[in-house]
């Protein structure tokens, strides 16, 4: 825990001595994957922390844990917030599922949050973004931008999630460029920046022209910039530190009006287990400032691709689409369902390679 | 798949680069054991280094200070490992697992305004002549400086140790203190001069990530590389040049697993992934079969009235 949030609870325990309407709190807890600055994925996550505690002022205290690992050390941390009187906790990572679902068994009255995964209890709810959505106009610019037509994707764990940003890339790719390749390279971490800055420098000695990241920090958007002539899109955060250029565009996690709404709906008592999937149209998913480093046309069409999305017009994965092994995954105009996209397990036509398993 | 794809010279380069860190804060750690003194707040002094480098070399604009910066650093972050176990004599191991994580939250704080900045770049070294020679030339001598630097350290210490009586009363310390106290050396002393070494070597292997590998500050970006060289110094037996064949091969195979995902190899990448370390303690503990053992007096605590 951060010295800051040390000596706010202090100063917490001291207004508890005082007895000043302090019982009247509602607390909410965050378990974060890597640390509050890694400028992507945790640092959104904690975006949303502090959005709650300024929409609710001295009716919420929050408490957060950084780099928590996913697996058994996730479950002593969730424990000891829910000990410590958490009313609201959420984890935020895929990693963290089934230790969320077992603290939760032994806390029914405290109330679960968690990322990104699939399986919810009566006080466990799941909450996601569909970030394939997001894919989908990265997808569409990188096709147009790469000139040696290989894509490089640095691919963090074989879930789901991560699966379905890789096609719904491709498929976008593939639909303004033929001829583009997608080379993959998992790097089993979310965040090692020494270790996604490597796998950026391999994808670009291999030929890729253009970088899309699964991972939190901005380490590949520094190797992009040293090498000079390689494009890269800002991953969770809009990382526009790197913009124009490299980062031309970005997928923006906005998670503050969700967090806001749930430790709400928990003040109200209305609380209630719930599968929320939202996308760009609720603006969970936002896309950033695309820079001039993008021709204007092309800008044009991923805008409009973006409208069409919130309009709830377009959905990423439309027909005909087959899968990798060359079987039909979804006929002429056929839509792909939540249930599938959700365990999605398969990579679609044209990508090379094996999914780990 | 496609081998023709990966390009040896750059792989061969890139992994020197990578390896680099490693080499760095081993090496120091070595010298540190030498002595008869375990730290294992190595990835602490190394995400010390890395921001105390960086910030100067973003104040300053010069990566030169910035890495000087680094090694005082390291250095100063060690002295708290010096007053907790040689002068408090508290526990080497608790010490040094504090170090770390103290290291950890503070880089994070002194880091805070560091974020997404770009930090001056040092440049390559090109030796007119040497870098042209095709194949060696970009794979031996056309790097950054602090890559010669770190090699030279390699050779420093392999020297002093072997062949002088700095190394040898540097040795001393570590086998037997009692015995090189009765000879009248000064052990304290002699350990606290070891361990700044040590920091300054971690705090210069945290810059060369924070510097030239990334090069960026992220929090907690050394992600591990100081538990890694702690166990390489082992691994290498306690010999420097071991340490650099370690280093050398856990990084080789690092960039290696990666080029070959990249290029598409059918072998599963759990395997690829898991492979550095594997094949790196493979082949360090087929070579230390030769009953290198490690310092005598190491990890206990010294006190002249013992």
């Amino acid at each position: 825990m951060k010295f800051t949030t040390l000596m706010a609870s202090a100063a917490l325990a001291l207004g508890l001595a005082s007895g000043a309407m302090a019982q009247d709190k509602t607390k909410v807890g965050f378990v974060y994957v890597g640390p509050v600055g890694d400028g992507g994925w945790t640092y959104e996550h904690n975006k949303g922390r502090l959005a709650v505690e300024e929409e609710f002022g001295d009716k919420v205290e929050t408490v957060f844990v950084e780099s928590v690992p996913e697996g058994p050390d996730a479950e002593r941390v969730m424990t000891q917030m829910a000990l410590e009187g958490a009313d609201l906790i959420f984890t935020t990572s895929f990693g963290y599922m089934d230790p969320t679902i077992n603290v939760a068994k032994k806390f029914p009255n405290v109330k679960f949050e968690h990322a990104t995964g699939y399986k919810t209890a009566d006080n466990v709810s799941v909450y996601s973004a569909r970030f394939y959505e997001g894919r989908a106009v990265q997808g569409h610019i990188a096709g147009n931008m790469t000139k040696s037509n290989i894509i490089g994707y640095i691919g963090s764990y074989p879930i789901p999630e991560v699966i379905r940003g890789i096609n719904s890339a491709y498929v976008h790719a593939k639909k303004v460029n033929p001829d583009v390749e997608f080379k993959i390279v998992w790097a089993y971490t979310w965040f090692d920046p020494a270790k996604e800055a490597d796998a950026a420098k391999v994808l670009i000695e291999q030929g890729a022209d253009v970088i899309l990241q699964h991972t939190d920090s901005t380490a590949p958007q520094a190797a992009a910039q040293e090498a000079g002539n390689v494009v890269t899109f800002g991953q969770a955060s809009d990382m526009s530190e790197y913009a124009p250029f490299p980062r031309v565009s970005s997928i923006i996690d906005d998670w503050a009006p969700y967090y806001i709404a749930r430790t709400q709906a928990v003040m109200d008592g209305t609380w209630e287990s719930v599968n929320t999937w939202d996308g760009i149209r609720e603006g969970m998913v936002g896309i950033g400032e695309i820079s001039d480093a993008v021709p204007a046309d092309v800008k044009e069409e991923a805008l409009a691709l973006k409208a069409a999305m919130a309009a709830g017009e377009y959905h990423p994965f439309t027909g005909p689409i087959n899968k990798q092994d060359g079987s039909v995954w979804l006929a002429e105009g056929e839509v792909a369902d939540d249930g599938t996209l959700a365990g999605m397990n398969f990579y679609v036509e044209g990508l090379e390679g094996d999914i780990p398993q | 798949m496609d081998l023709g794809e990966i390009n040896p010279i750059l792989l061969v380069a890139s992994l020197m680069v990578a390896a680099t860190p490693l080499l760095l804060a081993a090496i120091g750690e070595l010298v540190v054991e030498k002595a008869g003194v375990l730290n294992l707040g190595v990835e602490g002094m190394m995400i010390v280094g890395a921001i105390s480098g960086f910030a100067i070399s973003v104040e300053t604009g010069s990566p030169w200070l910035g890495f000087i910066a680094a090694a005082i650093g390291g250095a100063v972050l060690s002295l708290l490992f010096v007053l907790l176990t040689q002068f408090a004599l508290a526990n080497q191991v608790a010490s040094g697992l504090a170090l770390t994580l103290f290291g950890l939250g503070f880089s994070a704080l002194m880091g805070q305004r560091y974020v997404g900045i770009k930090p001056p770049s040092m440049g390559d070294v090109h030796i007119p002549l040497l870098s042209d020679i095709p194949v060696i030339g970009p794979i031996l001598f056309q790097h950054d400086p602090i890559l010669y630097v770190g090699i030279a350290i390699i050779a420093a210490v392999w020297a002093t140790l072997k062949y002088t009586r700095v190394g040898l009363i540097l040795r001393a310390v570590g086998e037997n203190h009692d015995a090189a106290h009765a000879l009248g050396y000064k052990v304290i002393k002699i350990r606290i001069i070891a361990i700044l070494f040590g920091g300054a070597c971690a705090g210069l292997g945290g810059a060369y990530i924070s510097l030239i590998r990334v090069p960026q500050w992220t929090e907690g970006m050394t992600a591990g590389v100081g538990w890694i060289a702690l166990a390489l110094v082992v691994f290498a037996s306690w010999k420097p040049w071991r340490v650099l064949l370690g280093a050398y091969l856990f990084g080789g195979i690092t960039v290696l697993q990666l080029n070959l995902q990249a290029a598409g190899v059918a072998i599963p990448v759990e395997y690829l992934a898991m492979s550095p370390y594997i094949i790196t303690i493979l082949v360090l503990v087929i070579l230390s079969a030769d009953k290198s053992r490690a310092p005598a007096s190491l990890g206990r605590t010294f006190h002249a009235s013992h």
